[in-house]
């Protein structure tokens, strides 16, 4: 795995991500289609995802929850906006109540996945769209935490088992 | 702490996996406490106040030279400086008549770590994801899979 390309646009208010996979376009499709698949990379280890509901298809609802060290649960939903598989979707994203409804509270996030073919692989690029600056802000922020728990030694274990190179 | 049960309270999109706790006592945490996260990339979201930070790290300067860089006011430059100023990204201080302006490096390297952090987040899922992947071709490994390949 070969992470190409990291971009921040603070006027566009996105975040691009670009990542190669030595595997084929249908493959990686399946990371993100079948839910048992997408709630093993989805969260961290110690937060792992669970999708009750996961309708990969035009118009389709996900909902999931994480479960938190401490047992806690906080639950999101995805709305996929665009299939056009295997090559590319979009979803919304966003926050959901103890019932698994969106919570209209929070302003969702919007996503767009692209997978390409390239020689011997495939070329993710993940693109985060942000409707406001405070929104770009607090994500940037919740980033943070995560690099945290990185650096709390759960990289070292991933790298440590075999990964396709 | 102050940071994540804001973020928890208001974040959007798919962080919730990262929203949930920051383990205490880091340093980058207590470092990014003290610098109050909106300011900073509010601060840092318009081109010319990008501008003056890069001068005055490059150098300490006067409000009035900064002002000759950019087509607009004085007033309007000295509020682009009151931003910076909240943001903790420079220092204003006050010699003689003139108002001497200098770039803090250190929160600027705040920000890189906030954005590094996020950069992280998917780093870490496209090594899951890459980590899955590689399974394949370990077949014992790969019997928790459901999918027909």
């Amino acid at each position: 795995m070969t992470v190409v390309s990291i971009d921040k646009d603070t006027t566009a208010l996105t975040l691009t991500f670009v990542a190669e996979f030595d595997a084929t376009v249908e493959r990686v499709w399946q990371l993100w289609e079948d839910p048992r698949q997408l709630e093993r990379w989805w969260g961290p280890p110690n937060y792992p995802a669970t999708f009750e509901q996961h309708e990969f298809v035009t118009g389709g609802t996900s909902k999931y929850y994480m479960t938190t060290p401490e047992g806690e649960k906080p639950r999101g939903w995805w709305t996929i906006t665009v299939i056009e598989a295997p090559h590319r979707f979009e979803f919304d994203d966003g926050f959901a109540d103890d019932n698994g409804d969106p919570d209209p509270a929070i302003e969702p996030g919007h996503a767009v996945v692209t997978l390409e073919s390239i020689d011997g692989g495939t070329r993710m690029t993940t693109t985060s769209y942000f409707t406001s600056e405070e929104q770009f802000n607090r994500v940037l922020a919740m980033g943070m935490e995560e690099g945290m728990r990185d650096a709390m030694g759960q990289i070292d274990e991933l790298l440590l088992e075999p990964v396709a190179r | 702490m102050g940071l994540a049960q804001r973020a928890v309270s208001a974040l959007t999109y798919n962080q919730m996996v990262v929203g949930i706790e920051a383990p205490q006592g880091s340093k980058v945490a207590d470092r990014i406490e003290n610098a109050d996260v909106d300011l900073l990339f509010h601060a840092l979201a318009d081109s010319t106040r990008r501008d003056i930070i890069a001068r005055t790290i490059e150098r300490e300067q006067s409000v009035s030279s900064l002002a000759e860089h950019y087509a607009m006011s004085f007033a309007a430059v000295q509020k682009h400086v009151a931003v910076l100023q909240r943001a903790s990204l420079v220092t204003k201080e006050k010699r003689g008549r003139e108002q001497i302006v200098y770039g803090n490096p250190s929160t600027l390297r705040v920000a890189s770590h906030l954005i590094k952090a996020y950069e992280d987040l998917w780093n870490q899922r496209a090594l899951r994801m890459a980590q899955i992947l590689s399974a394949d071709d370990h077949p014992k490994e790969a019997t928790k899979e459901q999918t027909d390949k």
